[in-house]
């Protein structure tokens, strides 16, 4: 069964989910499903979370616009994917630890990076990477589930060093389910028992080849059993379900009952609605309509609804909200528009104390500039 | 299966660029022996992300044109065992970048299959990876580290600069006997075309190419610094009536130490220009082998121009990291007068 007509079929069927059912709150016209609880959130928290979903899905078609114009380089849009992006780091503590992929803007942002350190790297200065001081963010991971062991070996450090207070989330892909790290990572996880969440955020495809191709498991869930640790499914397209089961999750790993194992792999249902990237063309590989069954359950929309239905959300207020969202947009590229990328960048913070060879280097560089100016250093081959 | 090495002089040409060579190399392989195939990440539908594969799909089918999970250790390490299977796998490793989880399967084994077996089992594949930087692409994306493979005993190293190249070094490494790493370098994709024969042809995998001839100094080069290097040639003629002698190393491992010898010997100074960071990069090994070859042609240092020793950065600030036309030319004229 597809993932698509698993969701659907959730949406009457029985209302208590399987182990294999992805968790569900909201149905797609925003009802509370029958016996599913609402986490316990404030209208304040609730409206906020909507918020940076809406932000979430506006800053993607500013940044796609801006690739487009030339103003950025190659970005990853997150379109359809905000919602379990906002609600994983909601569930988050400011002490929690967040392993972000190149995709995961939303999720930085939530846990504290500035939209305009988002837009910085887009734009070739590294300095975006950096992060204030308290804010548990990595920088974002290319190389395909390289963060895996990573986070493992965070939370595993916090265990070890009785740090109780935090546990450590970390995203992937469906398709870095395939490489050796995301094994030795989850496997290292249930050994050690560590606090950690690992969230497998499976839109279905890894650029052009789809999750068939990558697994042939049933479930991407459904390997934690094989490392010994717990999963659990849920509709990524429904930030609710998403935030509770992180939030719970999370939980266990910094505070597990008796027989209960710290580590779970969540893997979050949900469909990448654009292009891999900027520099993708999804016509190529799959047909048209996929996308649209999807968005029927479009996570913006599906917690519009439900606000509105509970009348926590009103037209004045949605107006408010975008407002503002502009607002902190246009700063933030404003911010990143003005910043500029130094050459000596290039030196720096490759050692604590850069080697004697490095700075003749950089001498040199500075030199050529000084004789012939910036000219001659635009592109390659001219 | 024909195996011409040169290509028939009646044979149609196509204008190509580098990347559309390369494909025609896999197609033109691939359509006379039919145990190549071909397999990685995005390489069938899709066509590759580069369009390397563009079309092959559709010609071949998924049973030769193979997508696969996204697992480079697992493309790599199955590519052995198809080719130990009597297939000739092509695996196409998305950028250098990504190579890494890869890379034991590569120096452990691929590399070392025939001498571990006593020359029982050998490993006839190609890793196809699209290197280097230029291209403004994402962290990861832009590395040359083609060192990592050069020092490894058993593995090929190849690096065309033109689409020409490109296609009968691709032909060459698909018939060759040994695993070949075939470096593509992404920053001169698309940057120009030139005459490619549409039949079969081999440029050997021995030989440097003299890419211009020279009496002052001899410059080494490979992949997208061949063009840099060739600018930096032609302005330092006119300019400075410097007459640099420009070599192709085109196979960086093994090396041709003939043809480097033989132009040093001619010209008596040399410069290695390459986008990779300078410590330990092949500058050093190609600097080495003239000093221990033609130590008493030397009338100059030899100079490296490169990469810096520091990651490439965003691309930002990426165009000072490659070595660019001034500063080939200002290294070249620090040697010449020396
Ligand atoms: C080790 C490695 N191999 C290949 C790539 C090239 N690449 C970038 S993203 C991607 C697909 C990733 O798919 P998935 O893990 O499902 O995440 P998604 O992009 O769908 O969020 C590939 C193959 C890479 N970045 N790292």
């Amino acid at each position: 069964m597809s993932a698509q007509k698993e969701l659907d079929q959730q949406d009457t069927s029985s209302p208590v989910p399987t182990d294999e059912q992805p968790v569900q709150i909201l149905d797609k016209d925003g009802n509370v499903r029958p016996n599913a609880t609402v986490p316990d959130l404030s209208d304040e928290e609730l409206v906020s979370m909507y918020e940076d979903i809406k932000l979430a899905r506006r800053f993607d078609q500013r940044a796609i616009s801006f690739q487009r114009q030339g103003r950025i380089a190659t970005y990853a849009p997150m379109t359809g994917q905000e919602g379990a992006q906002v609600a994983t780091s909601y569930a988050l503590n400011d002490q929690d630890w967040l392993f972000p992929t190149y995709r995961e803007h939303a999720a930085k942002y939530v846990h504290g990076v500035r939209l305009a350190s988002l837009l910085k790297p887009l734009r070739g200065i590294r300095e975006g990477y950096a992060v204030p001081d308290g804010v548990n963010v990595m920088p974002e991971y290319i190389p395909i589930a390289t963060q895996v062991p990573q986070a493992m070996g965070m939370a595993w450090g916090h265990k070890l060093q009785e740090k109780t207070d935090r546990a450590v989330l970390c995203h992937l892909g469906d398709g870095a389910t395939s490489e050796g790290d995301f094994h030795e990572g989850l496997n290292f996880a249930g050994v050690f028992d560590v606090p950690a969440v690992f969230v497998c955020n499976n839109n279905q495809w890894a650029i052009s080849v789809p999750r068939e191709r990558q697994t042939a498991s049933e479930t991407i869930a459904q390997k934690a059993q094989a490392y010994g640790i717990e999963s659990v499914r849920v509709d990524g397209l429904d930030p609710l379900a998403v935030y509770q089961v992180t939030n719970e999750a999370l939980n266990k790993a910094k505070n597990p009952a008796r027989d209960e194992r710290r580590p779970t792999l969540i893997e979050a249902v949900l469909y990448r609605y654009g292009a891999h990237t900027t520099a993708d063309d999804p016509s190529v590989y799959r047909d048209g309509d996929e996308a649209d069954e999807w968005k029927e359950k479009d996570p913006v929309d599906r917690l519009q609804k439900y606000l509105y239905k509970e009348g926590i959300l009103d037209e004045r207020l949605e107006a408010e909200l975008d407002d503002r969202i502009e607002a902190k947009i246009s700063d933030a590229i404003a911010e990143a528009e003005r910043a500029e990328a130094d050459p000596n960048q290039i030196f720096e913070y490759v050692y604590d104390e850069m080697p004697d060879r490095l700075r003749e280097q950089q001498e040199e560089l500075n030199a050529l500039r000084e004789k012939y100016g910036d000219e001659p250093f635009n592109g390659v081959l001219e | 299966m024909s195996s011409t090495t040169a290509p028939d002089a009646e044979s149609p040409i196509d204008q190509l660029n580098l990347v559309e060579a390369v494909c025609d190399g896999l197609y033109t392989e691939m359509s006379q022996n039919e145990d190549v195939v071909v397999l990685g990440e995005d390489v069938g539908k899709n066509g590759g992300v580069f369009r390397a594969t563009d079309g092959l799909y559709e010609v071949f089918g998924d049973g030769r044109v193979i997508d696969t999970p996204l697992a480079e250790a697992g493309i790599v390490g199955s590519a052995i065992g198809l080719a130990l299977s009597g297939l000739r796998p092509v695996a196409e490793m998305q950028f250098m970048g990504f190579i890494y989880p890869a890379f034991d399967q590569l120096v452990s084994h691929a590399a070392r299959l025939r001498s571990r077996s006593h020359g029982q089992y050998t490993v006839p594949m190609v890793v196809r990876a699209p290197y280097g930087g230029g291209i403004h692409a994402p962290e990861h994306h832009s590395e040359s580290k083609e060192a990592f493979f050069a020092h490894e005993p058993g593995l090929k190293v190849v690096c065309p600069s033109t689409p020409y190249d490109a296609k009968g070094l691709l032909i060459a490494s698909l018939r060759d006997p040994d695993p070949v790493i075939f470096l593509e370098p992404k920053l001169i994709y698309r940057a120009f075309k030139e005459a490619v024969p549409t039949g079969s042809y081999e440029v050997p995998l021995s030989d440097a190419s003299v890419r211009r001839e020279g009496s002052d100094i001899s410059v080494y080069t490979w992949g997208a610094m061949t063009r840099p290097t060739l600018i930096a040639a032609d302005n330092l003629a006119d300019e400075h009536g410097v007459d640099a002698e420009v070599v192709d190393l085109r196979t960086l491992s093994p090396l041709d130490t003939e043809t480097i010898v033989e132009s040093f010997k001619k010209t008596g100074r040399a410069a290695v220009v390459h986008e990779a960071p300078k410590t330990a990069g092949l500058g050093a090994e190609v600097s080495s082998t003239i000093q221990e070859e033609a130590l008493l042609y030397q009338e100059a240092p030899i100079k490296r121009i490169t990469g810096f020793d520091a990651p490439v950065p965003l691309h930002g600030v990426e165009d000072y990291y490659l070595p660019q036309a001034v500063r080939i030319q200002e290294g070249i004229l620090e040697t010449v007068g020396f």
